[in-house]
């Protein structure tokens, strides 16, 4: 016995509804913008600056405590959040402190961070500081033009190559399914004010690669049912391929999605947040492929005449007289 | 076709196993690391009895190459330097003017008298009396310029000339801007090399990046601190001629003269001539010694130039006081007693044992041609790098086994097949890292986790179709001949695209990012390799045997 995630011969129908489909994606693309515009993004401290202190100690963390320590120093807005993860042993209390870059040091100042510590100490004997980073300003907005160069670039390089093995209409539902779910992305971290790194631009890149992954196994099934059912509607042929990639789609985001709950849950808290944006990109990035990638092809349209010989078809005499 | 032909089903059987082969040293990795340790040390001549045990930790005939830990993972220290390379031309124009002066005092009957007057750092403003021998002037000080190779081949000089009523303003050109720029970033990579190096901690790396900035990452390294005071010091030596001495730091100290404080004397300054005697520059040795008195002291030592100048002003100035500079802070200003000839010294102030030993080193290095400015610093401790090794291992585990038994659950005996596929997989992601020395970072560790739950992506098309071909009764050997065919232009686009945005990770990002593109794009290809090489040739070798009349898939 086998187990079926979905059963044999679906024919669900995805398309009876695709302008609503369409919409439901396009408002929540506006409402993920909308709450990055008004909320913002939570940067850490690679695309603002600053500097973030990882403590460990013994003793409780007592938030209110460490504070006051630090806030004689008068080094402006200082945040600091208890981090908790069930990989910590019982005697592991975890936080982490961030300083905003000071005013007009473009490097960072091993006297900030030593006075911080001393103060620190001054309240937690045992207190470690296991790690310590600081980015200056100018890097900072370094790393952020070249986050979202690369992010374009691949987005860019996906259009050229689907445009080159499909067709144009192929392309522009591939990269609409993707800035859906960069959007997607980028509006959770903003609403959930999840620390957004560097990191998570290598997420957000992967989302896109998964997402294509699955839009073009999707298209490619199109594309032979093209093929096939010369008369059938645009629509009737989308639902069937997706129908019948259905199985597949499933399978691949469900094993995707075991290994990476699995990091989420085990894998510490110092990758969380990454894993976090891939676990929602594989979720977003399936739901995109059918319901945005596809929909988009059927607004577009797409040229039937396939007349261009493909050895994988099997018929390329079979339009002569199609 | 459900045939195979026997050469091809030996280089897969080879690949695979030779990529398990190269991955087998990570297994061990704590010994594999000794051995290796033991290994170097031996080659550089310390063949102890310790190194040789060492070393037979792992039996040499195995591969021990090894994945890199990134900092994220060890624990060290990552700082991100820029070469303030505007420095440099502050000090090539300073040296210029005792140049350009000596060039024009043989002119004086058309110049008349020539004066320095103030200016940006890196011009020099000459004012001459006597305007008329304007001309005459640029002529004579352009021809201090030396031409600089140039790629164009245009003859371009080191320096432009030009007049301001009667003012000459010596520049340094664009060209020697941009090959100043590049020696200086050079030199400074090349001398925080040899200060790491003194120090010798293991396998740190020191790269350019970009036009003015290097990245210096040292595992192992307590903090980023420690390693900012062994590479973030000049350490540049000046030997100065002393024009007086005060307690004024704000003092105008007239042109061409500098004010510096003394480094013991707390309220004394002292103002010097800005165009050193010698510099650090003509050192070739330095020791930590004692002085007469028995207090820590550098013993150092010029080369025959800086020998000779020192020889010569030591001649011609006995009785006056020389100031020894370091990093802009006067160390002493012994008077000078006698003609020193031999071009050896001792460098007394204040030390202490440890900072008399650390000048040395730094002297011996060298100078930093440019001060550091630093953008970036990281200290990793160990122990996290170690919690998240833990974790990660854990993770990656329970990640794989769940995918084994969905696999399993899903397609029986054929998910039996992509499950063997999928841990040579892991063991080929392993040994290309070795291989190709790759370095493994925590976001790398996901990209592997990721791999795994993909990896089965191509198996699971293939699959699927071999299902679907089932349904429409073509007998087992078509269907599964038909499932490869029309799964591969699926696998072929939609790994292809992910392989993309791998490299343009890899392009783009630096440090754990690019850890994460390595592994993913590593991970694509051998993914790709075993679901269409692997478990083909599982799938065929077990239909051969047992040449089933109908299969489950």
């Amino acid at each position: 016995m086998r187990l079926r995630l979905v059963k044999q011969n679906t024919n669900f129908d995805f398309f009876s509804r695709w302008k609503l489909w369409l919409g439901i994606s396009g408002l929540m693309m506006v409402i993920a913008f909308a709450s990055f515009m008004i909320q913002g993004l939570n940067f850490g401290i690679d695309f603002r600056g600053g500097t973030t202190i990882r403590t460990e100690s013994a003793q409780p963390v007592d938030i209110g405590v460490y504070r006051q320590a630090i806030d004689t120093l008068g080094l402006g807005d200082i945040s600091i959040t208890e981090v908790f993860d069930p990989t910590f042993g019982p005697d592991q209390n975890v936080a982490m402190i961030r300083i905003q870059a000071q005013d007009g040091q473009e490097a960072v100042t091993p006297e900030v961070i030593r006075n911080v510590e001393a103060a620190l100490k001054t309240v937690r004997e045992d207190i470690r500081f296991v790690s310590v980073e600081s980015v200056g300003p100018k890097v900072s907005g370094e790393l952020i033009q070249t986050a979202v160069i690369a992010v374009v670039l691949a987005i860019g390089a996906v259009l050229v190559y689907i445009w080159l093995r499909f067709e144009w209409q192929f392309a522009v539902g591939a990269v609409l399914a993707l800035v859906h779910d960069v959007i997607l992305t980028i509006g959770v971290f903003s609403e959930l004010q999840i620390r957004f790194d560097l990191a998570i631009i290598a997420a957000l890149l992967t989302i896109v690669g998964y997402s294509l992954n699955d839009t073009v196994v999707v298209f490619d099934r199109v594309r032979e049912n093209l093929r096939k059912y010369k008369k059938k509607p645009l629509n009737e042929v989308l639902n069937i391929s997706i129908n019948e990639t259905l199985s597949r789609t499933f399978m691949t985001s469900v094993t995707t999605l075991l290994a990476l709950i699995a990091l989420f849950v085990l894998g510490g808290d110092v990758i969380r947040g990454f894993v976090f944006a891939m676990i929602w990109g594989v979720i977003v990035g399936t739901y995109s492929s059918i319901f945005v990638a596809s929909a988009v092809l059927l607004y577009l349209g797409v040229k039937r005449d396939w007349s261009k010989p493909d050895a994988n078809a099997g018929n390329q005499y079979a339009n002569i007289d199609a | 076709m459900l045939q195979i032909d026997l050469w091809k089903r030996i280089l897969i059987l080879l690949t695979c196993v030779a990529g398990l082969w190269l991955a087998v040293p990570n297994l061990f990795y704590t010994s594999v690391e000794r051995h290796n340790d033991a290994a170097q040390a031996i080659e550089l001549g310390a063949d102890t009895p310790e190194n040789q045990a060492e070393l037979a930790l792992w039996p040499e005939w195995m591969p021990s190459g090894l994945v890199n830990l990134g900092l994220d993972l060890r624990g060290g220290a990552h700082l991100l330097a820029e070469v303030k390379v505007r420095d440099v031309y502050e000090a090539r124009m300073q040296a210029y003017w005792p140049e350009i002066r000596d060039a024009l005092r043989p002119e004086r009957a058309t110049i008349g008298t020539v004066r320095l007057q103030p200016s940006p750092a890196d011009e020099v403003h000459i004012r001459i009396s006597q305007p008329e021998g304007m001309s005459r002037a640029l002529e004579v000080v352009r021809g201090l310029a030396t031409p600089i190779p140039t790629l164009t081949g245009v003859g371009a000089n080191d320096i432009e000339v030009r007049a301001e009523g009667d003012v000459i303003i010596v520049t340094l050109s664009d060209a020697e801007k941009l090959a100043s720029d590049e020696r200086t970033v050079q030199q400074s990579l090349e001398i925080i090399r040899r200060r790491i190096d003194e120090v010798g901690t293991r396998e740190p790396t020191i790269q350019r990046q970009g036009a003015d900035r290097i990245l210096i990452q040292v595992p192992g390294i307590g903090s980023a601190a420690e390693l900012k005071e062994i590479i973030g010091t000049t350490a540049q030596l000046t030997f100065n001629p002393v024009v007086s001495r005060g307690s004024d730091g704000d003092a105008v100290p007239g042109i061409g003269n500098i004010i510096l404080p003394s480094i013991d004397e707390p309220g004394a300054f002292y103002t010097l001539e800005a165009a050193p005697v010698v510099t650090g520059e003509e050192l070739v040795d330095a020791q930590p010694a004692f002085d007469q008195n028995g207090r820590p002291a550098v013993n150092f030592r010029f080369n025959t130039t800086g020998a000779r100048k020192f020889g010569d002003y030591t001649a011609e100035n006995i009785g006056s006081p020389f100031a020894i500079v370091l990093d802009s802070e006067v160390i002493s200003a012994p008077t000078i007693q006698s003609h020193i000839p031999g071009g050896s010294g001792i460098i007394t102030g204040q030390f202490t044992v440890e900072e008399s030993t650390n000048l040395a080193v730094l002297l011996r290095a060298g100078a930093l041609p440019a001060g550091l400015e630093f953008l970036e610093e990281r200290t990793i401790g160990p122990e996290l790098g170690q919690d998240s090794i833990d974790a990660g291992k854990v993770a990656t585990i329970v990640a794989f086994a769940a995918v084994l038994v969905f696999m399993f659950l899903s397609y029986g005996l054929f998910g039996i097949f992509a499950n063997v596929a999928l841990i040579i997989n892991i063991g080929l992601i392993f040994g290309l890292l070795s291989m190709i020395g790759g370095t493994l970072t925590l976001p790398g560790i996901a990209g592997i986790v990721l791999t795994v739950g993909m990896a089965v992506d191509a198996n699971v098309l293939i699959f699927e179709r071999i299902r679907e071909e089932l349904k429409t009764s073509k007998g087992p050997a078509r269907a599964i001949e038909l499932g490869y065919e029309k799964a591969l232009s699926a696998i072929l686009d939609a790994n292809i695209t992910t392989f993309i945005t791998a490299v343009i990770l890899f392009a783009m990002g630096s440090g754990p990012v690019r850890g994460f593109a390595i592994t993913l794009g590593l991970g694509i290809l051998t993914s790709v390799f075993t679901a269409i090489f692997v478990t083909r040739l599982l799938v065929v070798i077990w239909f051969e045997r047992k040449r089933p009349k109908t299969i489950e898939v």
